[in-house]
């Protein structure tokens, strides 16, 4: 079904792919349904089931090898309550998976990414679904809440290399007026090059920390779980585009 | 992989049962999984709490008891424990004098430790946090997660929980146990890995003829890899370290109860002179005969002797391991009089036991 106010032009929403808009494009528009964020976090989860094995190996690496088992039990966890949240706003939704995953997880991932959901979804107000304006909001803050909690900066081999980048590119992206398909794809090819980059990088937080000069080689676990995150946002609304007749 | 286990997904809560079973007078929790003693809160006595990966028994859940720890939170194996854990173990616990958190330096610990103090703040409990970082083999603070947390662990749970039976209030018991670690020095050696069953290959490899000095309790990298040497050498080698350490510093974050938020503090290590007197921990990594154990002791009493530094008080065994590894770590703890007597206070745990 078309929103009432698609008209003539090439429309910007995703959800409005094949139709046409009138009013142009604006960053408040909802982009993103209550609904398809519940698909989102399902595919986060089929995602770290699926890629289970290749965290754990990079974790062996300069870790402790715990990172897939962690992130597996703790999204298998969060699809678990999802039946749950169907009706719910984006911040009440965030802040119950934020909880599971708090509790679920263990090792530093579980605080770093329940703060990240959590801190980032209370800064939704908005009650049904989620806009462009939205979802920088939501990563901006996110990633404010996994630096300060784990007191790290860009460039120490954690997560915030893969997160950051994708923060920064879908703001930039916004304001080239980017459709919301481009915003995505800036999103998550940031966050594939942050995660790349962090093998050149040397650990100075976490566990891999004691490894030293010899982290630099190994690509980051915790970057890589996040560009798996953000790669199921983008496939989420793929699909759902491709679906719509 | 060959282990006393069944099924890998069983294991923490088929051992959790057995320890349950062989300690009636502990209650053991196993959703969320904590431990309490089975007598409940006792009033008016801070709470001491600690916790962290399993695999380190009888660290954490062996020392709670009387004199000791109200509640210990077990992670999974190597896996920091979570904040609901520690909230239910603190709500279970508390008598209304405050929770003292002591957390060993990793950052999945301090995290999720950091994260329980906030929101049990919120409740209204008052809560402090300390952090232990006695591992000597790490020496940068600056470039790495710091310092970690091992046998100093063990004599501080002892030294503060018999503070808090004494009725020291919660800043009392926080200050003791900040200072306890600020004289604290340990370090590590392992013979050979241990094996986490989930990942059912050992930790690290090592040869048959090589020695890791410097290693983590869960396997962290040492300072150096070394053919095997005759014990006496390795003990010299590493009691002179621990002896000569300078002035370790580290900026720690410690929880501000009138403000409601993090307070970051610069602390250094107290210096080691001549004179002074310590507890001293001889401990297994797991798989080490106890035999060899006062070997070691035998080594470092010697040194300490010459040095002119007493061994007021001492413990031998295995308190804090690494799952099969084998190998020792000494550690040395500077003991003034109100240090020692809290140590000989009445002690009644399932791993420390004595004056009860």
């Amino acid at each position: 079904m078309k929103p009432s106010h698609c008209g003539t032009r090439p429309c910007a929403r995703l959800l409005c792919v094949g139709g046409y808009d009138v009013g142009g494009y604006d960053v408040a528009d909802v982009v993103i349904s209550n609904a398809q964020l519940l698909v989102w976090l399902e595919r986060c989860a089929d995602a770290m089931s699926e890629h289970k094995p290749e965290l754990t190996d990079l974790d062996a690496a300069t870790g402790d090898a715990d990172h897939g088992n962690n992130m597996a039990r703790g999204f298998n966890k969060v699809q678990e309550v999802l039946p749950a949240q169907t009706g719910k706003a984006p911040k009440d939704i965030f802040k119950a998976i934020s909880m599971v995953l708090m509790s679920s997880v263990g090792g530093a991932s579980g605080p770093l990414y329940g703060s990240f959901f959590m801190q980032g979804g209370m800064a939704i107000s908005n009650e049904d679904g989620m806009s462009l304006a939205d979802l920088q909001t939501f990563l901006e803050k996110g990633v404010m809440a996994v630096k300060k909690r784990g007191r790290a900066e860009a460039g120490e081999k954690t997560m915030i290399d893969a997160l950051e980048p994708a923060a920064e590119a879908v703001k930039a992206s916004i304001s080239k007026g980017d459709e919301v398909s481009a915003v995505l794809a800036a999103m998550v090819e940031a966050a594939r090059a942050g995660m790349e980059h962090t093998i050149s990088l040397k650990a100075t937080k976490g566990r891999a920390s004691y490894q030293g000069e010899k982290s630099i080689g190994h690509q980051d676990p915790g970057a890589t779980s996040s560009y798996y995150l953000l790669h199921a946002l983008q496939e989420t609304l793929r699909e759902t585009v491709q679906e719509t007749p | 992989m060959k282990k006393l286990i069944n099924a890998v997904d069983d294991v923490l809560t088929e051992q959790l049962e057995g320890f349950a079973l062989a300690h009636p007078e502990l209650n053991v929790s196993l959703e969320p999984f904590f431990i309490t003693r089975a007598d409940g809160a006792t009033q008016g006595e801070v709470a001491v709490i600690s916790g962290g990966g399993s695999g380190h028994e009888p660290l954490h859940g062996g020392y709670v008891g009387q004199g000791m720890l109200a509640a210990a939170c077990p992670g999974q194996i190597f896996t920091s424990p979570t904040p609901d854990q520690m909230i239910a173990a603190a709500e279970a616990s508390h008598g209304g004098a405050g929770v003292l958190f002591l957390i060993k330096n990793y950052t999945g610990d301090v995290l999720n430790f950091e994260t329980a103090t906030e929101m049990l703040h919120m409740q209204d409990i008052a809560v402090q946090s300390i952090l232990i970082d006695d591992d000597i083999a790490v020496k940068d603070s600056l470039h790495t997660a710091g310092r970690r947390g091992v046998g100093a662990t063990v004599i501080i749970e002892k030294v503060v929980g018999a503070a808090a039976a004494s009725g020291y209030d919660l800043d009392k018991c926080a200050a003791l146990a900040r200072s306890l670690n600020l004289r604290s020095r340990s370090m590590g050696m392992a013979l050979t890995s241990c094996t986490v069953p989930a990942n059912e290959k050992p930790t690290f490899d090592l040869k048959d003829d090589e020695i890791e000095i410097g290693i983590g309790i869960h396997g962290e990298p040492g300072q150096e890899r070394v053919p095997w040497q005759p014990v006496d050498e390795v003990v010299a080698r590493m009691t002179e370290e621990i002896l000569e350490d300078a002035g370790y510093s580290r900026t720690v974050r410690e929880w501000d109860r009138e403000a409601g938020d993090w307070l970051e503090r610069e602390l250094v290590d107290e210096p080691f002179a001549e004179g002074d007197q310590m507890i001293a921990l001889v401990n297994g990594m797991g798989a080490t005969p106890l035999s060899e154990l006062y070997g070691v002791y035998r080594k470092l009493a010697h040194i300490c002797k010459d040095k002119n530094i007493t061994l007021a008080r001492s413990l031998v065994g295995s308190y804090i391991t690494s799952l099969e590894m084998q190998g020792f770590s000494i550690t040395l703890v500077k003991a003034d009089n109100e240090t020692l007597t809290l140590w000989d206070a009445p002690v009644r745990t399932p791993a420390l036991r004595w004056g009860v």
